[in-house]
């Protein structure tokens, strides 16, 4: 089954590495098949930046994200510039302390980069805790998986840090989808 | 061995013109390649093209002649996959200064080991004689028939601010000097740059008031002053006349260089 | 061992070249391919290779050229801008049968263009870009997996026929990430040596001569110039130029049925598309998605030298369909040699063709 998951937000929030950590845990740890685009533009802070990821038991062969079934939004001007055209069956998971603005389409909000600060310390992990919530949300990857491709990718000295920001991911999207 | 051992005897006669500057040269490089005891199969000559740029085509070593300008970058190459070879570049003013310019900065900047002789003959040679970057001001050729309203380039200057090692300028008159020069030069690691200016009767002398080879040559000798003679000159602020030909040694050091052999 | 990674098409092309043996690269950054040049960076000198970030381009193709004289396996990677200041020593490469390989990660041209999208325009530039009669090798990526396997590929044919070697990617394969699986070993062929003594510019029937590296005492002399068997110049003689121009296309043309790469699927069909690159992903999509519609496929892996003959695979072709990420250039050399149709699906811009898009060609022509 072929998923489409689009990233967004603002360049320096880690959207490009999230992106590409969800597609190592497909391919290296759920033994699946998984392609990673992103817009290339001078988005290294600020601006809206993007990425894509697809997801799919068989090969991948058209490797272009059409219309996403899954979104991942963590800013407002990235919301307005990917994530507004979100319809029908897609779901969305937002950042609900950067983005204002809600989808038509079915959505979950994570407060991660609240959570990242408060909770944790460092901004800088919210993009872990979008990933975790994503993977309790919708189980696009095994949470192992997930936790393995974290590892594999943060900076040495990170691990633990980063892996409490997954955990607190799974929780906040248990918890958004119970209530 | 002689220098003469170091020639492909096989492809004599050259096509330098009579009364050329550049077997002079040639002669003193390979000279200096004589007294340093290189080995043949550890030697490589490398140019770029113009009439300088024919030079390793006669020397018996691995020689590669390459693209206008850039003998320098194809150098740079062999010598970082290699470090064991021993590296001379025969460059002209043209080929070093005009579409080669920016390789010449950056090959001082990394003060790659190779030994860099240009010979500058003031004049595009074998094209037929057009403007050159060190065509001095006023100076005729069929690029500037009103005389060249451009400043010259000092070669020595920019090789010396843009880092190498080692810069020298001598003449086609001064053989001697020249030789020591070209041999410190292979001596020393890191880049070397010796300027030569030589004589092209051809196409600059004809145009120039040289009406004889030998009246370029003694211009180069009656117009050169050492290098160590213009500093005093200047301390006491007494003034150099601009046609004059500062000759010497300007540099000698030991900047962090690149692909010295370990 | 044989691993699966999760891999960039540039990193895959990268290491590609260092399990193919390449030692030396020489580059200058340029999106969409610096993420070579920064691997390269990383890994070659602890591999005790040799990285170096020259001037520009046309010092980055000359490094590559003086460090393979020495017998290095040498490459170096850019764009299109770059690709344009390559040209002059590209064509030196030619004629002094210089073993590089040369990838250009395709972005939108001309000029600056559209420097983070893709584009297959540099196409007609590779192989006719330099000036003079010439022919070249160059293959083309679908996948992140034949970025690996295709540098590879073109190490292994630099050496064989002494001669640059283009691996023409495009932004879409080189920037994008997906499975590819790195063999322990990779097929390996070593430039033919040299035998002392013997003419160095002397080829026998597979008109490739033997190599003689410098540094080995053969004295040799490598001239862009027009030379003879000996390798001295000589340009004023008619037949001396036209034989030497006609080997070092000989060597390379003769040999395109036998060294041709391509993927042939269901030729037996009436409507074939032809593709390369990244739009071949989305011929793919198509014949995936409608498994009835007997669609042929010719996926061009090597471009150039342009094997004409595998069009006759297709027995029953009524027309070919070329998608292309510029206005036809491959199209154009196919309608050389084929009296069906040929239709020109050009794309500009950056984007893909959508699957629809192509399917409804396939539909147009029923």
């Amino acid at each position: 089954m072929r998923h489409e998951i689009r990233f967004s937000g603002f360049g320096g929030q880690g959207i490009i590495l999230a992106a590409v950590i969800l597609g190592r845990a497909a391919v290296m740890y759920d033994n699946k098949y998984a392609v990673q685009t992103q817009v290339y533009g001078p988005e290294a802070r600020g601006g809206a930046s993007m990425s894509a990821v697809i997801i799919d038991d068989e090969p991948i062969l058209y490797p272009k994200v059409a219309t996403p079934d899954i979104y991942v939004i963590m800013s407002q001007e990235g919301f307005e510039k990917y994530g507004i055209a979100a319809t029908g069956e897609a779901q969305m998971l937002v950042d609900s302390t950067l983005v204002h603005s809600r989808p038509s389409c079915h959505y979950i909000e994570i407060p991660a980069t609240r959570e990242a600060r408060e909770s944790l310390g460092r901004d800088i992990v919210a993009n872990i805790i979008m990933l975790g919530a994503l993977v309790a949300a919708t189980g696009i990857v095994s949470r192992s998986a997930i936790e393995k491709a974290i590892l594999d990718s943060v900076p040495k000295g990170t691990e633990g840090l980063n892996v409490k920001a997954m955990t607190r991911g799974f929780e906040l999207a248990e918890e958004a989808i119970s209530r | 061995m002689s220098e003469e051992d170091w020639l492909r005897q096989d492809r004599l006669p050259h096509i330098f013109c009579a009364g050329c500057g550049n077997g002079t040269v040639i002669n003193c490089t390979l000279s200096a390649v004589e007294q340093i005891g290189w080995k043949r199969q550890e030697t490589v000559f490398v140019s770029g093209i113009g009439c300088s740029s024919r030079a390793p085509g006669y020397i018996s070593t691995d020689s590669l002649h390459t693209t206008h300008g850039r003998a320098l970058a194809f150098a740079t190459g062999i010598k970082l996959a290699n470090p064991q070879l021993n590296i001379v570049v025969f460059t002209g003013d043209g080929d070093l200064a005009a579409i080669g310019g920016n390789h010449f900065i950056h090959a001082c900047r990394r003060n790659i080991d190779l030994t860099v002789v240009c010979l500058n003959n003031m004049i595009y040679g074998m094209t037929g004689g057009q403007g050159s970057p060190t065509t001095p001001m006023g100076g005729l050729s069929t690029t500037t028939p009103y005389g060249s309203g451009e400043p010259a380039f000092d070669l020595c200057g920019l090789a010396t601010a843009a880092g190498a090692n080692y810069v020298a300028r001598w003449t086609s008159y001064h053989v001697r000097e020249l030789t020591r020069a070209i041999l410190t030069g292979l001596e020393n690691p890191g880049f070397s740059f010796i300027e030569s200016l030589v004589q092209c009767p051809t196409n600059y002398g004809r145009r120039n008031r040289f009406k004889q080879v030998a009246d370029q040559i003694e211009y180069f000798k009656s117009h050169t002053i050492l290098v160590e003679k213009a500093a005093r000159m200047r301390e006491k602020g007494e003034m150099i006349p601009p046609e004059m030909i500062l000759a010497g040694e300007f540099v000698r050091r030991n900047r962090p260089a690149l692909g010295v052999r370990p | 061992m044989t691993r699966t990674e999760f891999m960039q098409g540039n990193t895959a092309c990268a290491e590609g070249a260092l399990a193919a043996g390449c030692r030396f690269f020489g580059g200058y950054p340029i999106t969409p391919s610096t993420e070579i040049a920064e691997h390269m960076a990383l890994r070659l000198p602890k591999m005790g290779g040799v990285f170096i970030q020259m001037e520009d381009e046309i010092a980055s193709i000359a490094a590559v050229i003086g460090a393979s004289w020495t017998g290095a396996m040498a490459m170096t990677a850019t764009s299109g801008p770059g690709f344009s200041l390559m040209m002059e020593n590209i064509g030196y490469a030619v004629m002094t049968e210089t073993p590089c390989v040369i990838v250009n990660v395709q972005r939108g041209g001309p000029s600056t263009g559209q420097p983070t999208l893709s584009a297959q325009g540099d196409m007609l530039q590779c192989r006719f870009g330099s000036h003079g009669d010439y022919s070249v090798i160059a293959l083309s990526p679908a996948s992140v997996q034949e970025m690996f396997d295709l540098t590879v590929e073109a190490f292994n044919l630099a050496e064989r026929f002494r001669s640059p070697v283009f691996l023409m990617a495009d932004e879409i394969i080189g920037h994008m990430r997906e499975r590819v699986i790195i063999p322990d070993h990779v097929p390996s062929n070593q430039r033919k040596p040299y035998e002392p003594g013997s003419l160095p510019f002397r080829a026998g029937e597979d008109l490739v001569p033997g190599f003689p590296a410098f540094g080995k005492g053969y004295g040799v002399h490598v001239t862009g110039l027009t030379h003879d068997e000996r390798g001295y110049p000589c340009a004023t003689s008619p037949k001396l130029h036209e034989d030497l121009v006609k080997r070092l296309v000989g060597k390379v043309e003769g040999a395109r049925g036998s060294i041709t790469s391509c993927d042939i699927l269901n030729p037996d069909a009436e409507v074939v598309f032809v593709s390369y690159g990244a739009p071949s992903r989305t011929v793919q999509q198509v014949l995936h998605d409608h498994p009835d519609d007997n669609i042929g496929h010719l996926r061009l892996k090597m471009v150039w030298p342009f094997a004409e003959m595998v069009l006759a695979r297709f027995t029953n072709a009524e027309a070919f369909i070329v998608p292309e990420q510029n206005l036809g250039q491959i199209a154009r050399e196919i309608e050389r040699h084929t009296d069906k149709d040929v239709v020109t699906v050009p794309k500009l811009g950056g984007d893909l063709h959508t699957p629809g898009e192509l399917y409804a060609i396939v539909e147009n022509l029923k």
